[in-house]
Order: C-alpha cells, then sequence, then structure tokens
C-alpha cells in the first residue's frame, strides 16, 4: 500500500474540487441563465474532455505547458518553476479534464431553479447577491455536492493525462492510480489489489452520495 | 399630472408592443382585463421594474419610479411593490413564515418574525408558520403570497391572476378575502385577470387592454353600458352591438336601424345621416310578456322570431332575428320567464329596446377594431 501516493491523490483531489466548485459555481450559473450567440460552442468545449480520450488531452496539456509555450512561460515567469512534471501542473491538469464534472450538474441545478422565484427575491427587496445566497444556492445545493463529489472522485481517478503531464515522481505527482499501474508492473499483486479496493470503495460511496441525492432532489423539486 | 397614487405611463414597440396609460388611486382596485397576450402581465412586471420598456413613466407618490427621458430607472430592490405571481413563485425551501421574514427588509430577526406572523394571522394562516410551500394548499400558498406581497410595506399591490390557479370554490372565498382585505390597506391595488366576472366583482374600475393598448378605463357600469368603442365591447363579450345612422323623424332625432326608427334619450349632437354603432346592453331589452301588456313595451319595440333558444342553468340565452332589421338580438331571460312566456325556436317574440340604454359609439362603423 503506497500511502505516499493516496495522500498525493487526497491533495490533488482537495486542490482540484477547492478551486473548481467556485468555477462551476460561475460558469453553471452564467450558462443556465444566458442566452447568445455560440453557447453551445462554450457548452461542447466544456464537455470535451468527457469524450477525448485522456492521452490526447494529456499530449495537449503536456505541449502547452512546456516552457516554449505561452502558459508555460507564464507559470515560469510567475513561481520560477515548470509546469509539466510538477504538482501544480497535475493540479492545473485535473481543473481542465474536470470542468464538465464541475460545471454541468451546477448548470442544471440553476436551470431548474424559475425566473419566476429570483424575481420575487427582487420584488421582496433582496438584493442580486443576497438572492444568490439565500434562495438560489440553497436551491441548486444538490446539484454542487454532486459536482464536488464527481470532481473529487473523478480526480482521484483520473489515470492517462496525470500520467502524461506529471510523469511517475514519488511524492510530487504519482498517485494512487499510477501506484496501482506502477505495482501491477512489478508483479505486487497484493499492494495492487489493496489500493484497487480501496478506490472502489471510496467511488462506489461517492456515486452512491450523488444518486441519493439525485433522488432527493426530485421530491424537494421547485415548482 | 394629477394626483392619483399611482401614474403608468408605457409605450414600447418590441418584442411587446405597449402603449398603456393609468391611473389608480390609493385605495382602490384597477383591473387589467384582455384576452391572453394583451399584454397585462407585462404592463405589471414593467411597474415592478423586471420588464423594460422603450419610453416609460412611472410615479408612484412622490417617488419616480421611471423616467426614460429623465434617465431615472429603479431597480425592483428600490420600488416598493408587492408582487403576487401567477404560481405564488413561493420559495420552496422556506417555510411559510421565512418566505415572508425574508421579505421583511428591517427590524431584529425577532421583531420580523413577529411581524410575519402577525401577516399570516391577518391571512387566516396561523398555525401553519413552520410548513413549506409543497406542504400547503393551493389557497394557503396564495395567501402566503400575498402576505409576502404586504410583507414590504409596499406601496403599490400588484396582483397577476392571484385566483386562476385554484378551484372555483377556493377562488370564491380567497376573491372575498381579498375584498375584505383591501379595506384594511390603503395602497393602489392593480388586479390582472382575463376573467370578467372577476374583475367587476373586485374592481372599482377596470381597464380593457388589447395588443398592449389600453382601450377604455372606467368603472364596471360604464364599461357594461357605455363601452368606448365596438372593439370593446366585443373585449367585454357584449353581443348587441349594431350599426345604424342617426336621423330626423316625426320631429325628433331618431336612430334608423333597418326599417325601425329607434327613439334616443339624450340628442347625439351628430351630423343627420352620420353612419353610427351603437350598443345596448341586456339589462336594457325588456321582453314583452305574453298577454300582459305593460306601458314600457310602447318604448322602441321590436318583433321578431326565436331563432336560438340555449337554457343555461337560471338563465337562457335567446336570439331574435328582427322582422324590420337584419340583425338579431341576444338577450339573456331567466328561464322560468322564457318557459312561461313560450320562447322556442319559432317562436313571436317582440321586446323594448329601452332609451336610456342605448349607447351610441362612434362613428367608425361596424369595422372598426
Amino acid at each position: 500500500m503506497d500511502w505516499t501516493a493516496f495522500r498525493l491523490s487526497l491533495e490533488l483531489a482537495a486542490w482540484t474540487t477547492s478551486i473548481l466548485i467556485p468555477i462551476g459555481l460561475l460558469v453553471g450559473r452564467w450558462l443556465a441563465y444566458s442566452r447568445f450567440r455560440g453557447r453551445g460552442f462554450v457548452e461542447a468545449a466544456i464537455a470535451l474532455p468527457l469524450v477525448l480520450p485522456p492521452t490526447v488531452l494529456g499530449y495537449y496539456l503536456l505541449v502547452s505547458f512546456s516552457t516554449d509555450m505561452p502558459v508555460g512561460q507564464l507559470w515560469q515567469s510567475l513561481t520560477g518553476d515548470g509546469l509539466n512534471f510538477s504538482f501544480a501542473g497535475i493540479v492545473l491538469a485535473s481543473i481542465i479534464f474536470n470542468l464538465p464534472f464541475a460545471i454541468q450538474p451546477v448548470q442544471r441545478a440553476f436551470e431548474t431553479v424559475p425566473m419566476h422565484l429570483r424575481e420575487a427575491a427582487w420584488c421582496s427587496g433582496l438584493s442580486g447577491w443576497r438572492t444568490f445566497w439565500r434562495i438560489e444556492l440553497p436551491l441548486v445545493w444538490p446539484g454542487v455536492i454532486s459536482a464536488f463529489v464527481l470532481t473529487f472522485v473523478h480526480t482521484i481517478g483520473e489515470f492517462g493525462v496525470v500520467l502524461m503531464v506529471g510523469g511517475a515522481i514519488d511524492g510530487e505527482t504519482k498517485t494512487v492510480a499510477i501506484a496501482i499501474y506502477d505495482r501491477v508492473q512489478a508483479f505486487d499483486d497484493e499492494a495492487a489489489g489493496a489500493m484497487s479496493l480501496l478506490l472502489l470503495l471510496v467511488s462506489f460511496v461517492a456515486i452512491a452520495i450523488v444518486y441519493g441525492l439525485a433522488g432527493r432532489r426530485k421530491v424537494v423539486s421547485v415548482r | 399630472m394629477s394626483a392619483s397614487a399611482l401614474v403608468v405611463e408605457l409605450q414600447a414597440g418590441r418584442p411587446i408592443p405597449l402603449d398603456v396609460h393609468l391611473q389608480v388611486d390609493s385605495g382602490e382596485l384597477l383591473a387589467l382585463v384582455g384576452p391572453s397576450g394583451s399584454g397585462k402581465s407585462t404592463v405589471l412586471r414593467a411597474i415592478a421594474g423586471l420588464h423594460r420598456t422603450r419610453t416609460g413613466f412611472v410615479r408612484c407618490g412622490a417617488e419616480t419610479w421611471l423616467c426614460t427621458q429623465r434617465g431615472i430607472r429603479l431597480r425592483p430592490q428600490q420600488r416598493r411593490v408587492g408582487l403576487v405571481f401567477q404560481d405564488y413563485a413561493l420559495f420552496p425551501h422556506l417555510s411559510a413564515l421565512d418566505n415572508l421574514v425574508l421579505a421583511i427588509d428591517s427590524g431584529s430577526l425577532r421583531w420580523r418574525r413577529e411581524q410575519a406572523r402577525e401577516l399570516l394571522a391577518r391571512v387566516r394562516l396561523e398555525g401553519l408558520e413552520d410548513r413549506l410551500p409543497r406542504q400547503l394548499s393551493g389557497g394557503q400558498q396564495q395567501r402566503v403570497a400575498v402576505a409576502r406581497a404586504l410583507a414590504r410595506g409596499p406601496r403599490v399591490l400588484l396582483l397577476d391572476e392571484p385566483f386562476s390557479a385554484v378551484d372555483m370554490m377556493t377562488r370564491e372565498r380567497l376573491q372575498r378575502e381579498l375584498a375584505l382585505l383591501r379595506r384594511s390597506i390603503r395602497i393602489p391595488i392593480i388586479l390582472v385577470t382575463h376573467d370578467l366576472q372577476e374583475a367587476v366583482r373586485l374592481a372599482d374600475r377596470i381597464c380593457v387592454l388589447h395588443n398592449g393598448r389600453s382601450l377604455q378605463t372606467g368603472t364596471p357600469d360604464t364599461l357594461f353600458r357605455q363601452p368606448a368603442s365596438p372593439h370593446v365591447a366585443r373585449l367585454l363579450g357584449r353581443h348587441n352591438v349594431f350599426t345604424g345612422s342617426v336621423v330626423r323623424a316625426d320631429g325628433a332625432e331618431r336612430l334608423a336601424w333597418g326599417a325601425l326608427r329607434l327613439e334616443l334619450e339624450k340628442p347625439t349632437h351628430l351630423p343627420h345621416g352620420t353612419t353610427v354603432s351603437w350598443y345596448i346592453p341586456d339589462s336594457d331589452i325588456v321582453l314583452h310578456r305574453r298577454g300582459r301588456p305593460s306601458l314600457g313595451e310602447r318604448e322602441n319595440p321590436v318583433h321578431g322570431t326565436v331563432a336560438e333558444c340555449v337554457p343555461l342553468g337560471a338563465q337562457t340565452s335567446v336570439t331574435l332575428r328582427c322582422r324590420h332589421t337584419d340583425d338579431s338580438l341576444r338577450l339573456n331571460v331567466a328561464t322560468h320567464a322564457a318557459q312561461r312566456n313560450g320562447l322556442e325556436p319559432g317562436a313571436e317574440a317582440a321586446v323594448s329596446l329601452l332609451r336610456k340604454g342605448i349607447h351610441i359609439m362612434d362613428t367608425a362603423g361596424p369595422g372598426d377594431g
């Protein structure tokens, strides 16, 4: 059992979700409430990581993170380090491949909040900000939890993109998913089995939470 | 500029055309009626600040909420309106009490809860404070919505078809409650409805809206007795709208309707020979009783044949094909009276058109619309 890899996976998931949830709320709400030309294009771009092979996404990220490219250069000028094969690099990669998991559930949730409710809040004197906190957020909460759980679990389980961008550096970029692969390559079936079981349990609990919330949402649906 | 508590002037071309002028006094209830798509709800939304119009002016008391000329456009939060939505738009995750507490914008939480409790009691919902909207019946939800609209101490109360989502029994009870409630609130109230009966029951004045234009505003009695145009009469579901001409006969002014020369109550001040549209309300068409002539029968008698006789409960709708004109009169008589007088298709009947009811509308002819 590679506890370092497990701890690294948890850290990666924590960073990714805490950065992505606010992004998911902002973008999901914007997509749910705005009608503009090119909205379909934006939604397609966000959904792309769902259909793209992880190696393809990983390849493009690897290329754009290199210090010859603007993103890599910018990061280097800010921090002095490169993005590839670093923890920061796999956090950024995780944020990008988790965009659909963080945005889509929140967007669907905002779409179920009728315009009338927001207008009723405004007419009751609530500012835009208070309307968001007191009316919108409590109603989209199940969607936010879904986004959180899906992003967290998906980050822990991601293999291809992380391997492409991060390699498998112990304590820096070797996550538990990569450690399992590593153990299998080394014929260490026991460790691979233990870590696989752990991931299986974590994933099952997470998905159960999401389905549980989805079921409850039907009951408390907004008229 | 009048001293009305609420003055509304709205003009817009797109996407929803509007040309509306309204004035409502404190404590007055104005009903906006019109077919669906006539812009009724849009007017309310514009007053509340939820709909932008190209040009407009909304003044409430001394406060100007909207004046496009001077660039004033207050946000909904800055206008003190109480708006009851058609579907009530109650916050589904908050209890009835908290729906109100949220709308009371000043004071300690304890005081606001106290206020909310009092308001709920005023709409007879004591004991249901902690229920979520989905745990309340349609009628109870509507009362919460009314109480929430009042919670902020509004300067104007706007009701958007507030009775359309409840069954008939509940509707009548809620209408009665609104009639009682409005005695205690001295602010302008605008009620949007497509139900004329509802408007007549509740409103001091009615404004008829069509395609975003306010066509006529007046008391229910004025509207039903003196519609401004054949179009308004049709929108109000009135039937007896005809074309005639003003003539001089027997030394007096008469309304020529086919071969008939009808007496008029007041001079029209129109040049003789003018073609006019005219209207007579049901209440001023008096059926002649068979075999029992009365004095009133000498007033504008019209003879004809019953073309249709449709009993609708206590009332029967009778269509009389008139003998001396090409038109038909439609009148409602008590079903027992229809039976007693032998009104059935093909039967001969006579009515009097009372002078005071004949209303000359305009000189535009029947095609006005």
